[in-house]
């Protein structure tokens, strides 16, 4: 899908904006050969993939703001909640005040205090979703890359394993472990680690499909020729070529994570009391939503903060990694 | 043609079987279905437990408890409930409800999202587009129970007081000891759908549309559409004979999948307007650790997946005659 090779049409601005600027060091050049001897005539600024990535990314301006929006979230949720004055577990004298100075997002019927609460819920929400995608695009991309590289037997056996995985609703297989290991079961350790089991196998496709593509160019078999081995050839070689949709799907199964967790915890069967997070919270807070609105409100806003961002990143990356999709030739 | 979807069928039969051995392993080490017994207070004579083990097939090794459901589920038999009801029937019932709130749902996001797909392509980066973009995403991000709560608690009362009486329910797929003529009961059950539909079908949409508008603008940028356009067609008859019809092969394959998953999906749906179905039963099943009403219905649901796969691999060979059947 997202080809990190670029294609000769799709980087028109680019490179005439390259031009340009080599034609005023050109002249700049010029001007300065005269007075010092310098061993070349002018110099070029040769990009790197990377760089035209980032170059691409950093002009996707919602994409931008977005990635902005979510560190800011990310941080205030990791580590905001230790600068908080309430403690998420902390009961307050003042029980189902609305937002005040004291408490900004309000309080629940016991006096807990909703931000505290919520950057705790943001806190598991968090962890849970960056432990699923690194987990689960890890695993999905080997996976992937076996079966892609090798084809035949490997590929049947790792696709049919995949196929397995897939018939398996998610939240069925979820609420079945999440109850077995009820001591755990709250912890938001295990439930990444079981979301992550469920989630790696549209990577797992996405890169096998690169893989079967790529393994039949020319630089492999040029790697091949010299010498390569096989492992060397799937690392170096191939899996820098599809780094582009690792990275885009990676982003989406962030996105999908937080879903999942919330909820998970939202029926009950993810992150249980005394701990908290988003899900639990929005539970909580549905049964007083006309009376005690705050309470409804916050935790979903934010559980679609996050969605929204990391969603518009995904988005932004994907134009980012592969100019030709977005552009009508017609 | 005939020889590709039974040689596709043949190899669905051992994935459902290994699905199966799968789905026995997780539920028989999922929770003591007998845990509610051993902590009860007096103490059950130890008779007592061992009886009911008996009467589950606990005390006999996996494999031989394996054998003896598989061969029992593929005749029908899907064995009771730790209360002793029969699984069958209970779950048969519980499809018919998830099916009534799915339905309708799937068939307005479907046309819901070629629409909006469609238009945001071919109106590519203007406001149109732009907002179905927005929307997209916006229900792409939205936790379903958030969205299902916010038309529950405020848009339904606000209804209401709107009509002067209840028009739509928040509760249940129908009013409890429902009786009249047929048309009053169409309408309380309209009135019960009004709310999960709107839910999940916004949720639906959302993900569909975004799939909808990608396809359209690969297939835009195609040769054969400039042809098209540069033989003298009008713009209007390239956009729906040669454009749309080339872009809804993909949907239609990815609608199959999803529906597979869709029986089971609707749990967190089902949970906030209180319906009885599919979800619910699923929810019961874990709570009590009930091995029989998992077993079911992890089976029921994977078949169907796998089941909905087999369909949209058909369908794309049927209506794309490039692709190969090999």
């Amino acid at each position: 899908m997202a080809d990190t090779r670029v294609p000769p049409g799709a980087d028109a601005d680019d490179a005439g904006e390259g031009q340009e600027l080599r034609r005023t060091e050109h002249g700049a050049q010029i001007h300065e050969v005269a007075a010092t001897t310098t061993d070349r005539e002018f110099t070029i600024a040769a990009r790197t993939q990377t760089q035209m990535v980032l170059r691409r990314f950093l002009a996707h301006k919602l994409a931008v703001g977005s990635l902005v929006v979510f560190l800011i979230v990310v941080v205030a949720s990791l580590i905001g909640g230790r600068f908080w004055r309430y403690d998420y577990a902390d009961i307050t004298p003042e029980f189902s005040s609305p937002p005040s100075l004291k408490h900004p997002m309000g309080t629940d019927s016991i006096g807990h205090d909703s931000m505290a609460q919520i950057l705790r819920g943001a806190q598991k929400s968090v962890q849970v979703a960056l432990m699923v995608a690194l987990l689960a695009t890890t695993f999905g991309a080997l996976i992937g890359a076996l079966a892609g590289y090798y084809r035949s037997w490997t590929d049947s056996a790792l696709m049919r394993f995949t196929d397995l995985v897939l018939t398996i609703p998610a939240i069925a297989l979820l609420a079945v472990l999440a109850a077995n290991v009820s001591e755990t079961a709250g912890n938001w350790f295990f439930i990444g680690l079981v979301l992550a089991l469920l989630q790696w196998t549209y990577i797992a496709r996405v890169v096998r499909g690169q893989f079967l593509s790529l393994r039949e160019k020319e630089f492999v078999e040029a790697a091949r020729a010299l010498g390569a081995s096989d492992a060397r050839i799937m690392f170096r070689h191939l899996l820098p070529n599809a780094t582009g949709s690792i990275i885009v799907n990676a982003t989406i199964t962030v996105a999908v994570a937080i879903l999942l967790e919330t909820a998970l915890s939202y029926i009950g069967l993810g992150i249980r009391p005394p701990d908290t997070s988003l899900g639990l919270l929005v539970s909580t807070g549905q049964q007083a939503a006309t009376t005690r609105p705050w309470l409804f409100w916050f935790p979903g806003i934010f559980i679609i903060i996050i969605a929204l961002t990391v969603n518009f990143i995904g988005d932004g990356l994907r134009d980012a990694f592969d100019p030709t999709q977005t552009r009508v030739r017609a | 043609m005939i020889s590709f979807i039974i040689r596709r069928m043949v190899i669905t039969i051992p994935l459902v079987l290994l699905a199966s051995v799968l789905v026995f392993i997780l539920v028989a080490n999922s929770g003591d279905p007998l845990a509610d017994l051993r902590g009860r207070q007096p103490p059950v004579p130890p008779q007592v437990i061992q009886a009911r083990e008996k009467m589950l097939g606990l005390d006999k090794p996996l494999p031989q408890r394996y054998w003896h459901w598989i061969t029992n589920f593929v005749q029908g038999d899907m064995g009771k409930t730790i209360r002793g009801v029969e699984v069958r029937p209970l779950l048969w019932q519980r499809m018919q409800i998830t099916l009534r709130m799915v339905v309708l749902a799937s068939i307005i996001a479907i046309v819901l999202a070629i629409g909006a797909g469609v238009l945001s392509a071919v109106k590519q980066y203007t406001v149109t587009d732009y907002t179905f973009t927005f929307a997209g995403f916006l229900f792409l991000s939205m936790p379903v129970f958030w969205l299902a709560a916010l038309m529950k608690e405020y848009g339904a009362i606000r209804l209401n007081k709107l009509f002067g009486k209840q028009v739509v329910f928040t509760v249940g797929p129908e009013s409890p000891n429902l009786a009249g003529s047929f048309g009053h009961r169409l309408a309380d059950y309209a009135g019960h759908l009004v709310l999960p539909t709107i839910a999940l079908a916004l949720i639906s949409f959302a993900a569909w549309s975004r799939y909808q508008r990608a396809t359209m603008l690969d297939v835009l940028g195609a040769d054969y559409i400039r042809l098209a356009r540069a033989k003298g067609l009008s713009r209007s008859r390239v956009m729906v004979r040669h454009a749309l019809r080339n872009a809804l092969i993909p949907l239609v394959t990815v609608v199959a999948i999803d529906t597979g998953a869709v029986f089971g999906g609707a749990v967190i749906t089902e949970r906030v307007f209180a319906w009885q179905g599919m979800g619910a039963l699923l929810v019961q099943g874990v709570e009590t650790s009930d091995p029989n009403i998992l077993l079911a219905w992890l089976m029921v649901t994977s078949v169907l997946v796998v089941l909905f796969n087999l369909i949209a691999d058909v369908l794309y060979a049927v209506l794309d005659p490039r692709i190969r059947y090999g």
